[in-house]
């Protein structure tokens, strides 16, 4: 791929929370409540009424930012951002201006063309606003402020990334350590994770590099239209900069919504004093001072990575490669399903086949919580403990047993029961069937006496015959062995 | 002096209207007062850390703990205009 | 002596003592507002119904037996700025003018777990903006000294309200000297208490930084028995200070000898009304007579108090009304042509002159390019006047000074000079730049019969200090026991 320019991006990306509550008050931050059904004097700003911090929301914050290396202030303290909008009740957002709780740090990607760095500018706690429906006929827009008050991170990249492959990589990263830290759920569909772009190229001609005028992107809803709107915008300002030659710094920057059916970024109206939010210290709120005490608080709470997993897996279990990765990036919730089969005794090699070729193929849906998969782990894993212990087939386990669980739920033991597929185990039938075999297959039996031990085999079928498939086959092969061979 | 482009520049920042006679008004009485808390320049105040709040309280929190919110009716009484269970406002473009 | 003319103490002694129950106190009271507030008007909101139904409740309580709080079955008027549940909140301003809070204020709750009774909701300056109450929209209180005169203000109903012996006591809030100037013009005390000494939750912002609620009443007793319900940690204020509430009401009679009281020497120069200036030293002589020491101290800062005061609380007045906006709650214009023209013309009608002006002079020292200039250095001289107070505090347990440069000026005086009415402040704001508690307390009358007030200032935390100091001069002068002559209907 050779483009004629350079693309410069930088990423602002704000994730919601996983608190209980909202920043400033004890609402719930349940998403898809319905309208205005989560609000309360706090959060609809009536007169009078104060914003406490979230204790939760605070250190759920320093946890990601720790983790993204940034530099944690000792002291900071929280800003009145002010502008009208129907949704952001108080008038003024609480934000963090000149103090923001965290600066610098970065985010290691790796993309097809390898591994590089991204530094961050800052990171910092404040809160949501609500939500703006417009109609589409003209008519009256609805407000619901239920997310209003939402704790809300906002991680700002250096414009480091020069692909938007880059900018998905940086996501993907940024979600997953997240998602690791349980910081936040990161659904960009429910917009618990949302990403705006900072966007210019850089042309070089005649050895001089012409800067196109910066446009921050909205609007984009997954992270593969973050990449589409990136590449869009590009060839956008370089065919615009062929047209007119603007540079950097000859207009203010602009807002550009992307169009995800229509695929391109459309310019958003230009608010007059957009840029004059008259910042100033909230005065309602205290500045908060950070210690090693605390700091030796969050990090105590940090959990393993994804990473260290996939390495616990393989050095630990024994796992192939290809096998821990599935477990881990399938998302947390299968990783924790397998370190509970383990946790019930089983092994993990039969966990991992059992988890990945059976239980995942059964499960449909999105994978969020343990109980979202096929099967709950305890009833697994009595079928597992089953074959283990030659109760039954690996063949029937798979085949008839799992299904039927799944469908009517019953355990493993009634089931195999019920459909007549339970191995019998007992020695004394067993050696009871073997000796009349003996006796009746004589040629046979002289044939492996005299160390021909393929003979075995059709002792062993008709052993398995007159039982009716129930014995062990294993257990049947040694207990002939030992009657002919003296064992 | 505050002229009158001040004034409805600051106006439509702060979202208020204000009639052609407040508009000169405004501007006679903002350019008063700015004039007299022009004395504030005597005062040498480099290096001095601005004060925004008086009393050294740091640090405080409130625990993560769901309050019960404002049934649906309550939240909006008070609303000027309601559509359903949303606060209707007019149409906002994009 | 009918029951309207005592003290906030001596009645509650008669209700404890069962020598008058709660309704018959609340009922004089409604008489006293239904034949005198018409021509004060210091009421926003009455419903003697609803205050004799409360005082019914407390005399049953009373004679079940039941334990009984701290100012039970005695009437309190609040400044209509005080959230109240379910009862119209309107700041005396029309953009409020049917709002109904679903929540008390802090300060409600706590007179009704003391079981007071709400006697109604007095008048203001809209939003707590002005020195003379005539910034209400609804009404135009009168100094019940002179009807011809104002209350001061912001809190001038709740002045008045006890100063008309209308109510024994009354709660305002104090900004930049919107309890104390309005209590030095009515002849009251009023105190404003170090910042995050009261819960604000509820109070409807004006400045944030700045405000604080305070008691008002004819004696500082009475006013320390308020401050006593009123102060106290509430976790749903984080700038409220988890201090421990002294018993103000049994210290206030500790007597003050060997009390250092600081005299600022500019405070008595020019500007000053003469008549003003004599009474403010009397009292002084009065109070170096029972054994304060009277020590001379500096605040070289103090005359930029106004202007950094303009600027501080403009700044935060015009983010913290931005919410005023038509969406949410409260009034909404009826014609707009689009969203931004909706906001515009509701703040625009919704709004009175002089609130318009501070949200203007506080968006302007927001804004970009002008922030640094105004603002930040607002907030620099800001602590330059604070550090001139602790350092004064070092040396002297109070300040004593006028609480006001002249007595009360007339209706209309300087409704058209905004920078004249705001001088009228000139020795109450700092006490709110530097967060510390001032009290106001009688001192005299001039020569026409009007009230002048003492001025007293302690450093954080030292109201006391500042109601010992107060109680000491009322137990050797009978200010507080004059009453002004209304004419009976």
């Amino acid at each position: 791929m050779s483009l004629p320019y350079k693309i410069l991006i930088g990423l602002e990306v704000h994730v919601q929370l996983l608190t209980e509550t909202k920043l400033f008050c004890g609402c719930k931050t349940k998403f898809g409540a319905p309208p205005n059904s989560q609000t309360c004097p706090v959060c609809i700003g009536m007169p009078g009424v104060l914003p406490v911090m979230n204790k939760r929301a605070f250190e759920l914050a320093l946890k990601a930012a720790l983790s993204l290396n940034s530099r944690i202030a000792t002291y900071t303290k929280w800003d009145r951002k002010n502008y009208y909008y129907p949704d952001l009740p108080k008038a003024y957002q609480i934000s963090q201006y000149d103090l923001p709780f965290a600066v610098g740090g970065g985010v290691e990607i790796e993309t097809e063309a390898g591994k590089k760095h991204i530094r961050l500018i800052r990171v910092h706690l404040e809160e949501d606003a609500g939500k703006n429906t417009h109609s589409e006929s003209g008519g009256d827009s609805l407000v619901d402020l239920n997310r209003a008050g939402t704790p809300l991170l906002e991680i700002v990249s250096e414009p480091d990334m020069t692909e938007p492959a880059e900018a998905k990589a940086y996501l993907e990263t940024l979600r997953t350590l997240l998602l690791d830290l349980d910081v936040s759920d990161c659904e960009m569909q429910e917009g618990s994770l949302r990403c705006d772009a900072n966007v210019n190229v850089h042309v070089t001609k005649d050895g001089k590099v012409y800067k196109t005028p910066v446009v921050e992107i909205k609007n984009m809803n997954s992270i593969s239209a973050v990449e589409r709107a990136i590449s869009h915008e590009a060839q956008r300002q370089y065919e615009a900069w062929l047209q007119d030659g603007r540079v950097m710094g000859s207009s203010p920057k602009q807002t550009r919504g992307w169009d995800d059916i229509r695929g391109i970024t459309k310019a958003q109206r230009e608010k007059e004093e957009a840029s004059d939010y008259r910042y100033f210290p909230e005065p309602d709120l205290v500045p908060v001072t950070v210690d090693d005490v605390l700091l030796e608080k969050v990090r105590k709470t940090f959990r393993e990575s994804s990473a260290e997993r996939k390495l616990r897996y393989q050095k630990d279990y024994g796992l192939s490669e290809y096998n821990a990765n599935v477990l881990v990036d399938k998302g947390r919730a299968v990783a924790d399903y397998f370190d509970e089969l383990l946790r019930l005794k089983i092994d993990p090699k039969s966990a991992a086949n059992w988890l990945i070729n059976d239980v995942l193929a059964h499960t449909v849906g999105r994978i969020k919580v343990i109980s979202d998969l096929a099967i709950d782990p305890v009833a697994l894993s009595e079928l597992i403990l089953m074959v283990g212990s030659k109760k039954l087939n690996l063949n029937d386990a798979r085949e008839k047993v799992l299904p039927e669980m799944i469908v009517s739920g019953r355990s493993a033991e009634v089931i195999a029961k019920e459909m007549g597929l339970e191995v019998v185990a007992d020695t004394g039938a067993i050696e009871a069937i073997a000796d009349q075999v003996i006796q009746d297959m004589a040629k046979a039996a002289a044939d492996v006496r005299a160390g021909n031990m393929k003979a075995i085999g059709a002792l062993v079928g008709q052993v398995m015959k007159r039982s009716g498939g129930k014995f062990p086959p294993a257990m049947v092969n040694e207990i002939l062995t030992r009657k002919l061979q003296g064992g | 002096m505050f002229s009158r482009e001040q004034v409805a520049k600051v106006a439509s920042l702060a979202r208020l209207h204000l009639t052609e006679e407040e508009t000169g008004r405004m501007s006679h009485d903002l350019g008063a007062i700015l004039e007299y808390v022009d004395q504030l320049n005597e005062v040498d105040t480099s290096g001095i850390e601005p004060l925004a709040h008086c009393l050294p309280i740091q640090n405080i929190f409130r625990e993560d703990e769901v309050r019960p919110s404002l049934p649906v009716d309550e939240a909006l009484a008070n609303a000027p205009k309601r559509s359903g269970d949303f606060y209707s406002v007019p149409p906002i473009l994009d | 002596m009918s029951l309207i003319d005592k003290t906030a103490a001596e009645l509650l002694r008669h209700l404890a003592a069962g020598d008058v129950t709660s309704e018959q106190v609340t009922k004089a009271y409604c008489d006293r507002i239904e034949a005198q507030d018409s021509r004060v008007q210091a009421f926003l909101h009455f419903d003697p119904r609803r205050a004799l139904e409360q005082a019914a409740a407390v005399d049953a309580k009373r004679r079940a037996g039941h334990k009984l709080g701290k100012l039970a079955g005695l009437p309190v008027a609040v400044k209509d700025v005080l959230c109240t549940r379910g009862e119209r909140t309107s700041c005396g301003s029309k953009i409020l003018q049917d709002f109904l809070p679903p929540y008390d204020a802090h300060v409600i709750s706590r007179l009704r777990d003391e079981d007071a009774v709400l006697l109604g909701r007095v008048n203001m300056d809209e939003f707590a903006m002005g020195s003379s109450t005539e910034n209400s929209a609804y009404a135009k209180t009168r100094n019940p000294w002179d009807l011809e005169r104002i209350p001061g203000g912001s809190s001038g109903g709740s002045a008045a309200a006890v100063a008309a012996s209308m109510a024994p006591l009354s709660i305002g809030t104090d900004t930049g000297g919107s309890v104390r100037q309005p209590a030095g013009y009515c002849g009251v005390v009023g105190m404003k208490p170090t910042y995050g000494r009261v819960s604000r939750y509820g109070l409807v912002a004006f400045a944030s930084s700045l405000d604080q609620i305070g008691p008002m009443a004819w004696t500082v007793e009475d006013a320390a028995i308020l401050l006593e319900v009123l102060a106290g940690h509430d976790p749903r204020d984080a700038t409220c200070a988890s201090r421990e509430v002294p018993e103000y009401s049994k210290t206030v009679r500790t007597p003050i000898e060997g009390l250092k009281i600081g005299i600022v020497p500019e405070f008595f120069g020019s500007g000053l009304d003469p008549q003003v200036e004599s009474a403010v030293k009397s009292a002084i002589d009065v109070l170096k007579k029972q054994g304060a020491k009277i020590v001379e101290v500096a605040l070289p800062r103090a005359k930029y108090a106004i202007a950094t005061y303009y600027i501080v609380a403009t700044a935060e007045a015009s983010s913290n009304l931005a919410r005023y906006d038509g969406v949410h709650y409260g009034w909404r214009s009826l014609e707009f042509s689009d969203m931004v023209d909706m906001y515009s013309r509701t703040r625009g009608e919704g709004f009175g002159a002089e609130v318009k002006r501070r949200i203007m002079l506080g968006t302007f020292v927001l804004s970009a390019g002008y922030r640094d200039a105004y603002y930040v250095k607002a907030l620099q001289v800001r602590r330059l006047i604070k550090e001139d107070f602790d350092r004064a505090f070092e040396k002297v347990d109070v300040i004593a000074g006028p609480v006001a440069p002249t007595p009360a000026f007339k209706l209309g005086e300087k409704v058209d000079d905004p920078l004249a009415m705001y001088l009228s402040d000139i020795y109450t704001v700092s006490t709110n730049l530097a967060g510390n508690p001032g009290i106001s307390v009688p001192c005299g009358f001039t020569k026409s019969g009007l009230p002048i007030g003492l001025h007293l200032q302690a450093g954080s935390f030292g109201e006391e200090t500042l109601l010992r100091v107060g109680h000491m001069l009322q137990s050797h002068t009978d200010w507080h026991e004059r009453r002004p002559a209304l004419q009976e209907n």
